[in-house]
Formats: C-alpha cells, sequence, structure tokens
C-alpha cells in the first residue's frame, strides 16, 4: 500500500516536472537534471512517461540516460562522493586516497556503504587542479586532501 | 566611521580551502569585538597556494593575509590587521606580491578584484566598455577586430575566432546561436572555472558582442555539471545582467536581442568536443558528427552557431575596449596576446598566470610554479590537458607558442600545465591515456571506440615484461591508427601522451634509451 502510495507521489512529481521542461528547445538533459536534482536519480520506469512527452522512445531515453557519467538510475546514499581520478589529483598521490577511500568504505566505485551514508564516485577532474588532490562531497570541493582529512569527511556524513 | 571592507573569496578553489569557513569566523569575531565591517565575496586572485586569501582595504591599497584558516582569525583581529597592521600570515599589499605584478592580465583584468555577481562593480571596473563600443559598429567591423587581434581559440583547437564568425556572419538564416563551451574537462586546467565563478559578466559580455557581430539572438552556455560554483554564479550574473538591460530585447536600448541561457552537461568529457557538444544540448547522446558540415554552416538545431571556449569569448571585450592593436602587440610569432596559463599538479605554487605567448615552460614552472609540491626533481610535465605530450626536462626551454608546441609534437590546447615529481612512473601515465580514452569515447568511430581497450591490455602486456620489442611495435601501429582514423581529437591525440611518455621515458617501458 505504502509502495503504491510512493509510486503515485512519484509520478505526480515526475508529471510536474515534464511539463515545466517539455517546451524548451533540446529538453531532454535539462529535463533529466531536472528529475535527479528532484529525485535523487533517473528511475528506469520514468523513460516511457518521458518519452511519451518529447515524441521519443524508450530506448532513445535509456540512450541518453546511460550516455553520460552523471546520471544514475538508481537511488544514491544519503551523500555523494567523488574522488578525482585525473592527472593532476595522481601526481598528488590521489591513488593512495582512492585506495584509502574504497577500504574505509568498504565499496568500489558506484557502490554505496552499507549504512546508505556514502555512494562512492570516481569523477575527471573538478577544476581544483592547484589544490590536488581534490575530492568533491555533494557539491562541495574540498582541495590538499589527506588520508586524515578523508576520514574526517567520512565522519560527518555519518554523523 | 566607514566600515572596513573585508574581501573573502567565493571561488571554489577558495572555498575547497575552507573560505567559507574563515569568511563565517571573521564575521562573527567582528561582532563580538563590536567592529564595524562590510565582507565582500570577491573571486580568487589566482594565488591558490595562499588561500584563504584575505585582503582588507586601505587607503594605500588592498592588504593581503593567507593562507587563513579559520583559527587563526582571533590572531588577525588581535594583532589589528583591519588596520593592515603586521601579522604572520602578512603578504602586504596584494598588487605588489611579485607572482601576481609579473603577469599580464588582460582576460582575467577584474578577477579576485570585484564581486562577481556585482554588475556596479563590473561597470565600475570597464565592464561593458567593449559591447558599448560594438554597439556603434557594423557586425563586420566587429568581425575584423576580432579577426585583427590574432585571438585564436582557447578551447585548444587554436582556430582564428574571427575566421569562425566570419563564417557565421556570412550565412543566411531564420535563426543562429553562439554557444559557449564551459565543458573544460582537461585535467589541470580550471581558467574556465575561474571566469565563469570570478568575472561571469565577461563571458556574458564577449558572447552578446558575439551575438551582435553575426546577427544571433540567443546563447548557451554548456557548463560541466561538476562546476555547481560557476552555475550559481552564472545564473545570478545573467539575471542581473537581464534586470539592468544588458541581455533581452534591445540590449542597452539598441535594435538588437540576445538572449542567453546556462545548459549543464552531465560528465561526459567528449562533449568539449565541438560537434558532440551540438548533440548534447539538442538531448541527445553526445555522438561527434562528421566534419562537413561546419557547425559555423549548421550547428546547433541545423542553424549557423558559434562554438567558442570560455576564455576566446572573454577575451572578445577588451578587444573591442581597447582596440584589436592593443591585443596584438602581446604575444609571438603567430600566437598573438595573452594565454591565461594554469599551473597544477606536483608544483609548490600553484594557480592561475596570464602572459603573453612566449614565456618558457622553465620560467613557469620554477619562477612561478617553485619547483615541485614534494621537493623532489621535477621529471616530466604534461601540457594540455589529458590529450596532451609528456615533456621531459631537456624540452623545458620551449616558449609557450602554439607552433613552438607544434614543432616538439606537443599541444599548448587550453594552457594547463600538471607537473610530475621523478616518482612517476610513465608507462603507468601512458596506460592511463589509454584507460580515459576507452572510458570517455562516444563509440562512433572504430580506432577510438576498440583501440584505446586495445591499447590498454598491450600497455599491460609491456608493464609485465611480455614480448616488450613486439608489444612496443604494436602501440606504434595501433597509435599510428589512432591519430589517422579517429573522427576526433579524443581518440585522435590519445597517441599525444602514450607516444610522448613512450620517446622520452623509454626506460620505463623496459626499453633502451
Amino acid at each position: 500500500m505504502q509502495d503504491l502510495e510512493t509510486k503515485q507521489n512519484l509520478d505526480v512529481r515526475l508529471e510536474a516536472l515534464i511539463s515545466e521542461h517539455q517546451d524548451m528547445p533540446g529538453a531532454l538533459m535539462p529535463l533529466l537534471h531536472a528529475i535527479q536534482d528532484n529525485i535523487g536519480y533517473v528511475p528506469e520506469s520514468s523513460y516511457s512517461q518521458i518519452g511519451k512527452a518529447l515524441s521519443l522512445s524508450v530506448a532513445e531515453v535509456h540512450g541518453v540516460v546511460t550516455f553520460y557519467h552523471h546520471f544514475r538510475t538508481h537511488k544514491p546514499g544519503r551523500h555523494v562522493m567523488q574522488i578525482c581520478r585525473a592527472e593532476s589529483c595522481q601526481s598528488m598521490g590521489s591513488e593512495a586516497l582512492e585506495a584509502h577511500a574504497k577500504k574505509c568504505l568498504n565499496v568500489d566505485y558506484h557502490q554505496t556503504t552499507s549504512d546508505d551514508a556514502i555512494t562512492l564516485e570516481a569523477v575527471y577532474c573538478l577544476g581544483n587542479c592547484a589544490l590536488s588532490p581534490a575530492v568533491m562531497m555533494d557539491e562541495e570541493v574540498y582541495g590538499r586532501v589527506s588520508a586524515e582529512d578523508l576520514d574526517a569527511l567520512i565522519a560527518e556524513a555519518r554523523a | 566611521m566607514m566600515a572596513t571592507k573585508i574581501y573573502i573569496p567565493r571561488d571554489s578553489s577558495a572555498l575547497s580551502m575552507g573560505a567559507e569557513k574563515v569568511a563565517v569566523a571573521i564575521a562573527l569575531e567582528a561582532k563580538k569585538r563590536g567592529l564595524d565591517i562590510t565582507i565582500i565575496r570577491n573571486g580568487s586572485r589566482g594565488l591558490y597556494w595562499l588561500e584563504t586569501m584575505v585582503e582588507v582595504a586601505t587607503e594605500q591599497g588592498r592588504v593581503a593575509y593567507g593562507p587563513v584558516k579559520a583559527k587563526d582569525v582571533p590572531s588577525l583581529f588581535d594583532a589589528d590587521f583591519l588596520n593592515a597592521k603586521n601579522h604572520p600570515l602578512s603578504l602586504g599589499l596584494t598588487e605588489e606580491i611579485d607572482w601576481l605584478k609579473k603577469q599580464q592580465r588582460l582576460t582575467f583584468a577584474r578577477v579576485g578584484i570585484t564581486d562577481p555577481v556585482s554588475l556596479d562593480d563590473y561597470i565600475a571596473h570597464d565592464g561593458y566598455k567593449g559591447l558599448k563600443k560594438a554597439l556603434t559598429l557594423s557586425g563586420a567591423e566587429i568581425v575584423k577586430a576580432v579577426t585583427d587581434s590574432g585571438l585564436r581559440g582557447r578551447g585548444g583547437a587554436a582556430f582564428p575566432t574571427g575566421i569562425k564568425w566570419n563564417t557565421v556572419l556570412g550565412c543566411q538564416a531564420d535563426q543562429k546561436y553562439i554557444v559557449c563551451n564551459a565543458d573544460e574537462g582537461d585535467s589541470g586546467t580550471f581558467s574556465d572555472r575561474m571566469i565563469m565563478e570570478d568575472d561571469p559578466f565577461v563571458l556574458i559580455e564577449g558572447m552578446t558582442i558575439a551575438g551582435v557581430a553575426v546577427g544571433a539572438t540567443q546563447g548557451y552556455i554548456y557548463l560541466r555539471s561538476e562546476y555547481p560554483h560557476a552555475l550559481k554564479a552564472l545564473n545570478e550574473a545573467i539575471a542581473n545582467a537581464e534586470a539592468a538591460g544588458y541581455l533581452g530585447d534591445k540590449i542597452c536600448g539598441s535594435t538588437h536581442t540576445f538572449n542567453l541561457e546556462v545548459r549543464r552537461a552531465a560528465g561526459a568529457y567528449v562533449c568539449g568536443e565541438e560537434t558532440s557538444l551540438l548533440e548534447s544540448l539538442e538531448g541527445k547522446r553526445g555522438l561527434v558528427r562528421f566534419k562537413p558540415p561546419l557547425p559555423a554552416i549548421e550547428g546547433l538545431f541545423g542553424k549557423p552557431t558559434v562554438v567558442n571556449n570560455v576564455i576566446s569569448l572573454a577575451t572578445v571585450p577588451i578587444i573591442l575596449d581597447k582596440g584589436a592593436q592593443y591585443y596584438a602587440d602581446y604575444g609571438m610569432g603567430r600566437s598573438r596576446g595573452t594565454l591565461p596559463i594554469q599551473l597544477a599538479g606536483n608544483l609548490k605554487h600553484g594557480g592561475l598566470v596570464e602572459l603573453a605567448f612566449g614565456i618558457t615552460l622553465r620560467e613557469l614552472l620554477y619562477d612561478y610554479g617553485g619547483g615541485s609540491a614534494t621537493g623532489k626533481p621535477i621529471r616530466a610535465v604534461q601540457v594540455g590537458g589529458p590529450l596532451g605530450a609528456f615533456l621531459p626536462e631537456s624540452q623545458f626551454d620551449t616558449p609557450l607558442d602554439y607552433e613552438a608546441f607544434s614543432n616538439i609534437w606537443a599541444v599548448v590546447g587550453h594552457g594547463g600545465i600538471v607537473a610530475f615529481d621523478d616518482t612517476v612512473d610513465m608507462a603507468k601515465m601512458a596506460r592511463y591515456a589509454f584507460e580515459f580514452c576507452a572510458i570517455e569515447s562516444c563509440g562512433k568511430c572504430t580506432p577510438c571506440r576498440i583501440g584505446s581497450t586495445r591499447g590498454v591490455e598491450v600497455i599491460d602486456k609491456i608493464i609485465a615484461g611480455k614480448d616488450t620489442a613486439k608489444n612496443i611495435k604494436l602501440v606504434r601501429d595501433l597509435s599510428d591508427t589512432m591519430l589517422n582514423g579517429s573522427l576526433c581529437a579524443l581518440g585522435g591525440m590519445t597517441p599525444y601522451p602514450v607516444l610522448s611518455a613512450m620517446n622520452h621515458f623509454p626506460e620505463d617501458f623496459g626499453i633502451a634509451k
């Protein structure tokens, strides 16, 4: 019963977002962003609704969602931690930082911790290259991140 | 008594070092002590190792302190920093800091000085002079000024901006577009981010001038999703420009219309390629298009479109304001003007250095960069992002100039410089270049889609010491195919980091020098 309510609620939210965006030129990308911002991810169950509104097939919507690294089709943890893997951060020890994060969180990239606190993602450049290694927690960037800094960020996210 | 003005950056790199906490601490401490201050959230001066840099306005100019942590705040007040008194973190007058004083800031003239979203501040610091001038000229005259300045695309391809504009100007169409490529995805680059966060109006003004010049009424900024602070600053600035009549119908009382909208990218590196970007803006997978047709003739939604990088567009206002010759007087050879260079990676003093073309890598790495952050010798430098060549110490005297770099089989690209100390394993870097290409390939052409994955496999064999000579030859063959057979620069330039690593650092691949 509760599931049914949640699904209805989701459909209503989706419908509102779709009607808000569907008349924009090139509406699909802004719409997908709005859905992910609002719901936390782009549910696969939304593809047909989106497709109907924008005159696209379900396959076309699926193709776009899965082309872009930013869009996810499953609910993330309460926080998303992105560790930069690009060259500048590598030159300042990001590989050790990645290993440390995976070990502490006991997850690999694209996975969520068992307490649902943190989803770990790789990112390729946050534009903070003068202060590598860099990490982004939700929408905040952190620079010159040490293993201890990372522990503190994790503890804060779990609190 | 007037409230003392304190400047604390809102730039995301400054925030990454705790600028928000510093701002909160300073506001609280001033309140506690009953002192009257006004906090202005400016952009960053780009001396990132000194962030959070706090500046205090005095009659002599702004006085800087840094790097300030929130815990330093009480001691700054104790030392009476509000009256520019001495403190262990004192840096003196900001404008007199050697690192900044030696620069030639044209595109970055206002960055770090103004409140990024204050239109009044922008106008008080020569903002919108370029547009005012442009509105007195014909489209062809504006395009001529940009052509005469010698400005070349700062995104990496270095194609003359004026020629692109001229093609769009010459097209007959009911709708034309200006698209700003703000999908700055190259590691080691952050100048686009700085412009958008720290002086967004200069980009808005540059795009408006482009619109007036070629007769485009709609602009889009295609912005990386990794830059939430830039999104916020741009949207605030656009709203302020619209409210004051600098965007919209009849801009500045003229007959021109120009509307501007920010569109978020979604983490695909290949969308920095202009045709892939256009596909994405149209709401599709970011697959690279065949050229021709050129985007200037059939671009966004099939209409004539100017696609320029952030820095190219942000440089247009000063060219219109001060004249093409003023800009062209900087630089060397066919590389005219200045380049905002980004010092990144393993350097002691990373940040933004804007200088005329012609400075050598060695000067940048040591005089500005201060050598490596770890104190070890700098062994390799990658210039121009993940598709740029790795350069060894013997090439550090190369001047930053498109042609000089091309002569040593390297690229200036977007001006990002990433330094590595002597702990770097170049075979691993070559492997990463292939791996990155495999992750980011759009999949349309075979050399890039398949070649990148095969590249990782062959490098793995080389690293494992398996049939080294045979596999080195295989990587060279594969690189030749990717270089000449790929549809765009992603597959076409991945061989730059791979082969340069192999050629300059053969010992890391288990082959003789």
